[in-house]
């Protein structure tokens, strides 16, 4: 297994955690972190599959996409810090209602 | 293929929204202008830009001088300058609207005009760009401003709605940048027609399609993924509503709509199978569920389910004549029902500050606001899918798709779709002429909410009488011209 594979192995799993946790906790801040590893799960994927030249030089276009998407990540992980805190004030707890009861 | 050059035109498209909403953010006391007139502009510019593509097809843009693959190539077409039209007729409803609905409200930074502009923004860039990673970023901007707008509401069922749709958009848009890793592994680009004349039929590439068709699904609330549309569009204010509804989940049907036709012609069959049979589900589950509703925000939010259902039946045609037919109604059918789902949100928006938003509380709302009930009507025309509204037009062209391939299921559920939404329209508008249970001392509606919502409605019947012109414009470049060649 080449080093790439190994990354972007890693990646996926960290992707599978990230989305299992989302679904999994009911509390916001886990459910905001689990969003956070899922994105470092893609991000490891996206650079890891970057190495594609035979003589080991680093594709330039994946690391461009990642730094992008660490931008993206950070405006999103704010909002939603900031909307938790609005919920936990509004409802007295950091959770989702039962979209069910609602 | 390289379009003409529309560089003056297609660059108007995006940075007059994003000006706009830097104005009204920079300077807040001018929102009450600064929305509306950006609106119109906007309007002007879009008209101009369909002007273009339908006499000379496809229209395009190298940014800053760089073409693919290197560069980012902003392609417009006909399903493009429809998507664009549409957004631009929706947006300057919803800003003249909106400055009636917000007239209180003490605008600040991240007050409804600049956001509402902002997701303009996103929707214009998405609209026109050819490239999966643009894509990606639009969908973000657009995720982010959809929330904090449902968030403006302020109440706690709109914050819990709007963390949940954050949460789902956000973790959709990361499942569909998985996707485009592996496209951009397998084919070296990200310029979606480039990946589409590269890829070659795999289980790489059946895996990148599936995890962009899940995460487009999700952002579409097909069912059964619809569970976080309801108590975001039912919370949200209402011209926010009208938004969401009208534009912001038909973005991702056309991400899937261009990666369908560009992308993977030889996933089809299969892939497209499913998808339809989830487009079926949510017409039947998503009417069912609008009939049970008694809060009225509910009834339209689950009534945008199931018209988001129609959207996704054409995946299901094999055949290249049905396909280019059930495709041409669709688009039409975006662009119908986003009108009247505009008109019905800002409906239900007067009925609502006029006092009392469930059915069973309706009193003699015909006689004291008949210009939004008949806006409320003539919109659920369009919905139900009744001549002679534009909404009749589409779904006939889907159910001829539908015979023409002997798909008798199909065809059944279309109709059956129309005949629940006329019923759900007919429970509404019963009611609104009857003494409520407890007389109501209604609130003032602005005139200029009443008439906006009511000359969108009738924006929808107009739209029936020039199908034909809408019809060449959604043709012009062929964007299904893959659709319409015979089967590899």
């Amino acid at each position: 297994m080449t080093g790439a594979e190994l990354y972007a192995l890693t990646g996926i799993a960290l992707f599978v955690i990230g989305l299992h946790g989302l679904i999994r906790y009911a509390h916001l801040m886990r459910k905001i972190l689990a969003l956070n590893v899922t994105g470092a799960g893609v991000f490891l994927v996206v650079a890891a599959l970057a190495e594609r030249g035979q003589d080991g030089t680093p594709d330039p276009v994946p690391q461009a996409l990642v730094i992008t998407g660490i931008v993206v990540a950070v405006a999103a992980t704010g909002l939603a810090l900031v909307l938790m805190l609005r919920v936990a004030s509004a409802t007295g707890r950091a959770e989702l209602p039962d979209p069910r009861s609602e | 293929m390289t379009g003409a050059d529309g560089t003056p035109l297609i660059v108007a498209a995006l940075l007059l929204p994003l000006a706009g909403a830097a104005i009204a953010f920079a300077m807040p006391r001018t929102t009450r202008w600064v929305g509306i007139a950006t609106a119109v502009v906007l309007l002007a510019v879009v008209v101009m830009l369909c002007g273009a593509v339908g006499a000379g097809g496809e229209l395009s843009h190298a940014v800053g001088g760089w073409g693919a693959p290197l560069g980012i190539a902003l392609r417009v077409d006909g399903l493009s300058a429809a998507m664009l039209l549409t957004t631009a007729a929706v947006s300057l409803a919803v800003a003249a609207y909106g400055r009636s609905y917000f007239r209180d409200e003490s605008a600040g930074p991240a007050g409804f005009t600049p956001l509402s502009m902002l997701l303009i923004a996103g929707l214009n860039a998405l609209f026109v760009s050819g490239d999966l990673f643009n894509v990606y970023v639009t969908l973000e901007v657009l995720g982010l401003s959809a929330a904090a707008l449902v968030a403006r509401a302020g109440t706690p069922e709109a914050l819990t709605g709007a963390m949940r749709y954050l949460l789902v958009t956000v973790a959709a848009s990361l499942v569909y940048l998985l996707g485009v890793a592996l496209l951009y592994h397998l084919t070296g680009t990200l310029d979606i027609r480039l990946v589409g004349a590269r890829l070659e039929s795999g289980a790489a590439a059946w895996s990148a399609v599936g995890l962009i068709g899940a995460a487009m699904l999700l952002k579409s609330a097909v069912f059964p993924l619809h569970f976080w549309l309801p108590p975001a569009h039912a919370n949200a204010p209402a011209p926010v509503s009208a938004l969401l509804s009208a534009l912001v989940v038909k973005a991702s049907l056309y991400v899937l709509l261009r990666v369908w036709l560009d992308v993977l012609p030889a996933a089809r069959a299969d892939f497209g199978a499913v998808v339809g049979a989830l487009g079926c589900a949510a017409v039947l589950w998503g009417s069912t569920q609008a009939l049970r509703q008694d809060q009225l925000k509910l009834l339209v939010a689950y009534s945008t389910v199931a018209q988001v259902g129609y959207l996704f039946i054409p995946f299901a045609f094999t055949s290249a004549a049905a396909a280019g037919t059930a495709w041409r109604g669709a688009v039409y059918l975006v662009l119908c029902h986003a009108l009247a789902k505009t008109a019905m949100f800002m409906s239900v928006g007067n009925i609502q500050l006029f006092g009392g938003d469930r059915i069973g509380e309706l009193d003699r709302v015909v006689q004291r606001l008949p210009l939004t009930m008949a806006a409320f009507a003539v919109a659920g025309i369009t919905v139900a899918g009744l001549p002679p509204s534009g909404g009749f037009v589409a779904k006939w062209l889907i159910l001829e798709a539908a015979v023409q391939e002997g798909r008798w299921f199909v065809s059944a559920v279309v109709l059956v779709g129309g005949l629940l939404a006329s019923i759900y329209v007919f429970r509404v508008i019963g009611p609104a002429f009857t003494k409520g249970a407890q007389p109501r001392q209604p609130r003032r509606v602005p005139n200029a909410m009443e008439w906006v919502a009511f000359a969108v409605a009738l924006a929808t019947v107009l739209l029936g009488f020039f199908g034909m012109p809408l019809l060449e414009l959604i043709d012009a470049g062929a964007p299904f011209g893959n659709a319409l060649e015979p089967e590899r």
